[in-house]
């Protein structure tokens, strides 16, 4: 089984890619965590950093298969991810 | 059994859908053409887009283009439409007898998922494959054949640039209506089932990433190079709104001039003639000098929002918004505002989050609009001594950035005001950034035809009658034959303006500035030639300004110039930007309210500049 530390999107580096090991719901109905599944963060799918914002480095541009998202760090925080590519 | 080979009667109630970015507003404006009806639906501020076309073989369609949306688990009011509409739930509109789903083989992960939804409904629908030639390029090949006899419906590839790009679609509309596709088993994973599609169809899994959007967005959301260049963006764009305009505008100011003289020649001195020159030409000519300014402004921002940069912008922007308790979102639309409230309140349509739309709308008016700067310009010159300070600044270049700056500060507080109590509810950005793209041309004129009719049509007649009814106000009842004073003080504006005056005088203003604020109402800078009215100089804009500015540092103190300025830095006097925001919100307690707040507002402010400037100048 995958031993590496598990991290959330929040906390990537940017430039780097991993794959999403699951949606960190925050309550029984999170219209956040369900759009970011409806989007394609689903578990599997390879994401990676393109880019932080200018202040604070908040929100990031994620690249996700062919698309790209710009999310704050509080969402992409329900994001967890499994051992970086 | 209706015979195939006849066109058919009845009219086919069709509906385009599909995800943001899929090429579906293209795709809508190709088949329908200019015969579209833009409005908004019942009760929410969501554009309402219907159109008509006609098939080669006869059929009619109506087709209705519903908001783009990423699933039927809506998130905002724009996505509540279109589930609605599909599932037949909505209140207004009919349930369609076909669905044409906009389907982007740029995205094809994404947009498939929709597809299935869609394909969950039990209704008719044909599959429109959008960029396929830019997919093609990345090497993206698709059996097409494989996957619509999967789906169990027509997938049809359509091209938004070439004129034929949609004769095959049109053919597909021809033949009969497509029985619904069979749904999926119930609890499918539509993510799984999306891959096995890929896998199965395309070459998708094999292809790398687009390089070309890659290498852009190194540069355009670098956290340095990001904002360098949206800064220049934005000063190119200021630029070419205000000097470019600028010819075209005095083009249509001398124009409306000559078309005036043509008119009003033959028409002797009199009621009529007046009521024609100051009135009507006057009211509209004044309004209608903007039409270029508003057309560039328009321009630019629907080829950022066609390109694929605005969403980057609001991206690069987001936690200077974020201060004001709004998103990255809201930045366009209080940009324009500069320019002028209307197309800033209209281009508020771009944000999604109702909340923020609302109070994007509502702060925007406090962004100095251009027919506030011939009001500063007078005053400033008149009153404010022209010296320098601290060796090289400008005291007056220093008061009316002064003037600019506490508008902005203003409108930030104010919305964070208003944001304030709804902190608690998490606020999402969630913004897709789409593959760029060439803005197409066809799509522009089409924005900027709407954009100009809408303009024209709406805010024209209102300002027309409005100027109307100034002119008669401030015409009638006629000065007696032996009158020695202006005109205007007989009439029934001059008595306004002396009952307005109890209200006014607390703040430092005389009957005067009452009468030139009525006027003012229709277009802030006309209170310069109202001025001019009132202390009888009846002389066009320019001159006047020159003559009242003497006239006015002798008659009034410093303390009631600055209060006018101050009063004009919030006040909502301008009849046609609370006219568009009752059409964007279709509500009039959000007018009255936003009416309410920025008197108060600028009753506060020049309450308290005239007492301080009073304690300061003593008297």
């Amino acid at each position: 089984m995958d031993t590496e530390l598990k991290m959330n999107l929040d906390a990537l580096p940017k430039g780097n890619s991993a794959v999403i090991d699951r949606i960190e719901y925050r309550a029984a109905i999170d219209p956040i965590a369900a759009r970011l599944d409806e989007l394609g963060f689903v578990p599997g799918e390879a994401v990676q950093i393109i880019a932080v914002g200018p202040m604070g480095g908040d929100p990031i541009a994620v690249r996700l298969g062919a698309s790209r998202f710009a999310l704050r760090r509080g969402e992409a925080a329900r994001i967890l991810l499994r051992s970086p590519i | 059994m209706s015979d195939a080979h006849l066109p058919q009667r009845s009219t086919l109630r069709a509906a385009l859908v599909g995800n943001p970015n899929s090429g579906k507003t293209s795709l809508f404006n190709q088949l329908t053409g200019s015969h579209q009806k833009v409005a908004n639906y019942a009760g929410v501020t969501v554009e309402r887009k219907e159109g008509r076309f006609t098939t080669p073989q006869g059929r009619e369609v109506r087709l209705l283009d519903l908001p783009g949306a990423y699933s039927l688990s809506s998130t905002s009011p724009d996505e509540d439409v279109t589930r609605d509409v599909c599932l037949g739930r909505h209140a207004t509109e009919q349930r369609p007898e076909l669905i044409i789903c906009v389907v982007s083989a740029s995205n094809l992960r994404l947009h498939l998922r929709f597809l299935l939804e869609i394909k969950q409904l039990g209704l008719p629908v044909i599959v429109a494959l959008s960029m396929m030639d830019e997919a093609k390029k990345r090497g993206l090949q698709i059996d097409i054949t494989g996957l619509q006899a999967e789906l169990g419906m027509p997938v049809v590839p359509v091209i938004s640039l070439r004129k034929d790009g949609v004769a095959r679609l049109l053919q597909v509309l021809d033949m009969e209506v497509p029985t619904p596709p069979p749904p999926l088993e119930d609890g499918t994973d539509l993510h799984a089932k999306v891959r096995t599609l890929l896998k199965t169809y395309t070459n998708e899994e094999t292809l790398g990433t687009d390089v070309l959007v890659d290498r852009l967005d190194r540069w355009l959301l670098h956290p340095v190079w990001g904002p360098a260049i949206l800064l220049v963006v934005l000063f190119v764009m200021f630029q070419t709104v205000f000097a470019w305009a600028q010819p075209l505008m005095d083009g249509l100011d001398s124009g409306i001039g000559l078309l005036g003289q043509i008119i009003l020649k033959p028409l002797p001195d009199g009621i009529l003639r007046s009521l024609l020159a100051d009135g009507v030409i006057a009211g509209a000519g004044t309004v209608v000098v903007f039409l270029p300014q508003i057309l560039l402004l328009f321009l630019w921002i629907l080829a950022l929002e066609e390109s694929g940069y605005l969403p980057r912008a609001a991206f690069l922007l987001d936690r200077v918004m974020a201060t004001a308790g709004l998103s990255g979102r809201s930045f366009i639309p209080l940009l324009s505002s500069f320019a002028c409230a209307i197309p800033g309140i209209m281009a508020a349509r771009t944000i999604q989050n109702p909340r923020d739309r609302l109070v994007t709308i509502l702060i925007a008016p406090l962004m100095t609009c251009s027919a506030r700067l011939p009001v500063y310009t007078l005053l400033i010159a008149a009153f404010v001594p022209h010296r320098t300070v601290l060796g090289v600044l400008g005291l007056q270049g220093l008061v009316l950035f002064a003037l600019y700056a506490v508008a902005i500060i203003s409108g930030v507080a104010a919305a964070r005001i208003m944001t304030r109590g709804v902190k608690s509810e998490e606020h999402p950005l969630l913004l897709e950034l789409p593959p760029y793209r060439l803005p197409n041309p066809r799509s522009l004129a089409l924005g900027l035809w709407q954009r100009a009719t809408m303009f024209l049509s709406r805010v024209g007649t209102i300002i027309v009658t409005l100027n109307v009814l100034l002119w008669a106000l401030s015409s009638f009842p006629l000065p007696p034959a032996n009158a020695t004073g202006a005109a205007i003080d007989y009439s029934l504006a001059g008595r306004i303006g002396h009952l307005m005056l109890p209200i006014f005088a607390p703040i430092g203003f005389n009957w005067q500035i009452c009468v030139s604020l009525i006027p003012g109402l229709a277009a802030r800078e006309v209170a310069v030639s109202a001025l001019a009215t009132v202390y009888a100089l009846g002389a066009s804009e320019d001159s006047a300004a020159e003559k009242l500015m003497p006239l006015l540092s002798a008659h009034w103190s410093m303390a009631t110039a600055f209060s006018l300025l101050a009063w004009y830095v919030y006040a909502p006097q301008c009849i046609s930007t609370l006219a568009v925001m009752r059409r964007e919100t279709r509500s009039m307690k959000v007018v009255l309210g936003a009416a309410a707040y920025l008197f108060g507002l600028a009753y506060a402010a020049s309450l308290l500049t005239y007492h301080i400037t009073r304690a300061f100048t003593g008297g």
